[in-house]
C-alpha cells in the first residue's frame, strides 16, 4: 500500500509537476512559496495516502494541498508583519478555479524568459522551472558552483515578486517581441546541449520548443525553431565518429542521420512556410532543411544568410553567409568576406573556416597560423583534437 | 504599483529660444498627458543640473556638505517619473516612450517597497 502511494505521488509529480507549479505561482505571485508549497504538498501525501485511500483527482488534492499550505504561511507572515514587511496579497482562488486554471505552463514559460530578468538568470530559471532540472544539474551545465547558481536562482525569484513581474503570456502588442526573447532562451538551451553534445539539453529544449508550439499553434516562429532544432538534431549522431571525433559536414555518413526527425522538421516547416513572411527561425529552419538535401544548394543557402543578415545582422551570421558563399563561388569569394567580418576574433570557428579557406587557395603558412589560433581558442577536447590533426596533416604535406 | 523612474545622462537640456526647445518641450507634454490618459500619472521632474547638487552626509552627528553630487560619475540624475502602473511590463513599455530617452537618457525603473507603518502615503 506504502509503495502504490509513493508511486502514485511520484508519478503525478513527473507528469504534472510544471502544471501544478505554474499554477500555484499564478495563484500565489510568489515563486518561492509555490516550490515550497508543492514539495510540503507532496510530503503530506507521502503521509496520508499510505493510511488512506490514494485520492481520484490526485492532482487536484496535491493543488489544493499546496494552495492551503501556502495560504497558512501567508496568514502568519502577515500577523507578524513586522518580520516580513512586503507579503504579496494572494489572489482569492476557489480549488475549482484553481484545478480549472487550464494550462499555465504557456505563462511560466514567458514568466522565466522576462527580459527584465538577465540572460542566464532566464536560462537556469526555465531549465529549474519548465525543465524540472535541479540546481546541481543546471549547476554543473554551467559550470557554475552550485551555491552561486542557487542564488542566481533566488534573486531572479523574488525580482519576479518585487518588480512585479506579472505571470501571464504578455498582451498582444507585446507577443512578438517576447516570443522571440523565449525562443531565444531554449535555443541557447539547445545549443548548449549541441557543443557541449549532452543530449539531455537538446532533448529539453526540444520538448520545451514543442510544447510552446502546440500551444501556440498559430505562432510560425515556434515551429521554425522547432523544425530548426529538429534537422540540426538529426545529424548529431553524424557529428562525431565513434571514437569521439569531429567529423565534418561534407564527411558525414548520412546513413547515420535520424529519419523520423528529417520528416518531422520538413513537415513543421511546411506548416510554419504556410503562414508568410518568414521570421529568422524559419529561414535558420530553412537553411538547415537544405542542408539534408543531397547535394545541398549552396548558392540558395548563401542567398537565405543575405536575407538573414538584412533582417538580423549578427557576425556568426556573417561568418556562416561567407562559408555558403565559399562552398557556392569558391574559397577567394568565401576569404574576402570573412576577412570582412568584426567581432569574431576570439571565434575558434572564424579561424578554422579561414584556415580551412586558405589551405584550399593552397596559402599554406597562412593556414598554418589560422589552424594554431582556432586550436588555442577552441574549447571542447574533440574541437581541439580535431584542429590538431588538421595542423599536423598540413605541417607534414 | 508604482514605479520610479530614474532619468539618467540627459543634462545638455535645451533652453528656451533653442529651436529643439518646442520639440522636446512637445514630446514631453505629449508623454505626460499620456500617462494621464492611462491614469498612471503620480508626479515627475526634471531637475537643475549637477552642477547645483549639494551633499550632506551627517557623521558621527555632525554634518559634513559637500559641493557636487554622491558619487562621481559620467551618468548623473537628471530627472523623474512617479508613475502607477498595473505591473513591469506597462512600466517598461512607458520607459521606452519617455521622450529623454530617445534623446541620449537612460532610464532606470524600480518598484517602489511598501514598509508596514510607514506614513508617507503615495504609494
Amino acid at each position: 500500500m506504502s509503495d502504490l502511494a509513493s508511486a502514485a505521488v511520484e508519478r503525478v509529480y513527473r507528469e504534472h509537476r510544471t502544471r501544478m507549479l505554474a499554477a500555484l505561482v499564478r495563484a500565489l505571485g510568489d515563486f518561492e512559496l509555490a516550490e515550497d508549497a508543492l514539495q510540503e504538498a507532496c510530503s503530506q501525501a507521502l503521509r496520508k495516502w499510505p493510511r488512506s485511500q490514494v485520492p481520484d483527482d490526485p492532482f487536484a488534492w496535491l493543488l489544493t494541498v499546496a494552495r492551503n499550505h501556502a495560504l497558512d504561511r501567508l496568514r502568519h507572515a502577515k500577523m507578524a508583519r513586522t518580520k516580513l514587511p512586503s507579503v504579496p496579497e494572494p489572489v482569492a482562488m476557489t480549488e475549482k478555479q484553481l484545478v480549472d486554471l487550464g494550462d499555465e505552463r504557456l505563462s511560466l514559460i514567458f514568466t522565466c524568459c522576462h527580459p527584465a530578468l538577465a540572460e542566464d538568470a532566464r536560462l537556469a530559471l526555465t531549465l529549474q522551472a519548465v525543465a524540472g532540472f535541479t540546481a546541481a544539474q543546471i549547476a554543473r551545465t554551467f559550470l557554475v558552483a552550485e551555491p552561486a547558481l542557487a542564488q542566481r536562482l533566488v534573486r531572479a525569484k523574488r525580482k519576479i515578486r518585487d518588480a512585479g513581474i506579472t505571470f501571464e503570456v504578455p498582451a498582444d502588442h507585446l507577443l512578438p517581441e517576447r516570443l522571440q526573447g523565449v525562443l531565444g532562451v531554449l535555443y541557447l538551451i539547445f545549443t548548449r546541449g549541441y557543443t557541449t553534445a549532452d543530449a539531455s539539453l537538446r532533448f529539453e529544449a526540444l520538448r520545451l520548443g514543442k510544447l510552446v508550439a502546440t500551444l501556440m499553434p498559430d505562432e510560425p516562429e515556434a515551429h521554425g525553431l522547432v523544425a530548426l532544432m529538429l534537422l540540426h538534431n538529426s545529424r548529431s549522431a553524424a557529428r562525431l565518429s565513434s571514437d569521439g571525433e569531429v567529423v565534418l559536414f561534407e564527411d558525414q555518413d548520412r546513413s547515420l542521420w535520424n529519419v523520423e526527425e528529417i520528416s518531422e522538421g520538413m513537415a513543421l516547416l511546411d506548416r510554419a512556410l504556410r503562414f508568410g513572411s518568414p521570421g529568422p527561425y524559419v529561414l535558420h529552419a530553412v537553411i538547415a532543411a537544405l542542408h539534408v538535401q543531397d547535394p545541398v544548394d549552396w548558392a540558395r543557402v548563401a542567398a537565405l544568410y543575405a536575407e538573414l543578415l538584412a533582417v538580423a545582422p549578427t557576425p556568426v551570421i556573417e561568418l556562416n553567409h561567407a562559408v555558403a558563399v565559399a562552398m557556392a563561388d569558391g574559397p577567394a569569394a568565401g576569404l574576402s568576406l570573412i576577412d570582412g567580418i568584426t567581432g569574431l576574433d576570439s571565434y575558434h570557428l572564424l579561424h578554422s573556416a579561414r584556415a580551412d579557406l586558405l589551405r584550399r587557395l593552397d596559402r599554406r603558412s597562412e593556414a598554418v597560423a589560422a589552424y594554431r589560433l582556432a586550436h588555442e581558442l577552441a574549447v571542447t577536447p574533440a574541437d581541439r583534437r580535431f584542429l590538431a590533426a588538421r595542423l599536423r596533416s598540413l605541417e607534414v604535406s | 504599483m508604482h514605479y520610479m523612474f530614474l532619468i539618467y545622462n540627459c543634462e545638455d537640456r535645451p533652453h528656451p529660444g533653442d529651436p529643439r526647445f518646442e520639440e522636446i518641450l512637445t514630446r514631453v507634454n505629449a508623454f505626460a498627458d499620456e500617462c494621464r490618459r492611462r491614469n498612471v500619472f503620480v508626479s515627475g521632474d526634471p531637475l537643475k543640473p549637477v552642477a547645483t547638487a549639494t551633499t550632506v552626509r551627517v557623521r558621527d552627528g555632525k554634518a559634513l556638505v559637500t559641493d557636487g553630487p554622491f558619487a562621481e560619475t559620467h551618468e548623473h540624475l537628471g530627472g523623474y517619473y512617479l508613475l502607477d502602473c498595473r505591473d513591469l511590463d506597462e512600466a517598461l513599455e512607458l520607459a521606452e516612450m519617455i521622450p529623454q530617452a530617445h534623446f541620449g537618457a537612460t532610464i532606470e525603473v524600480r518598484p517602489v517597497d511598501h514598509i508596514p507603518g510607514l506614513n508617507h502615503g503615495v504609494a
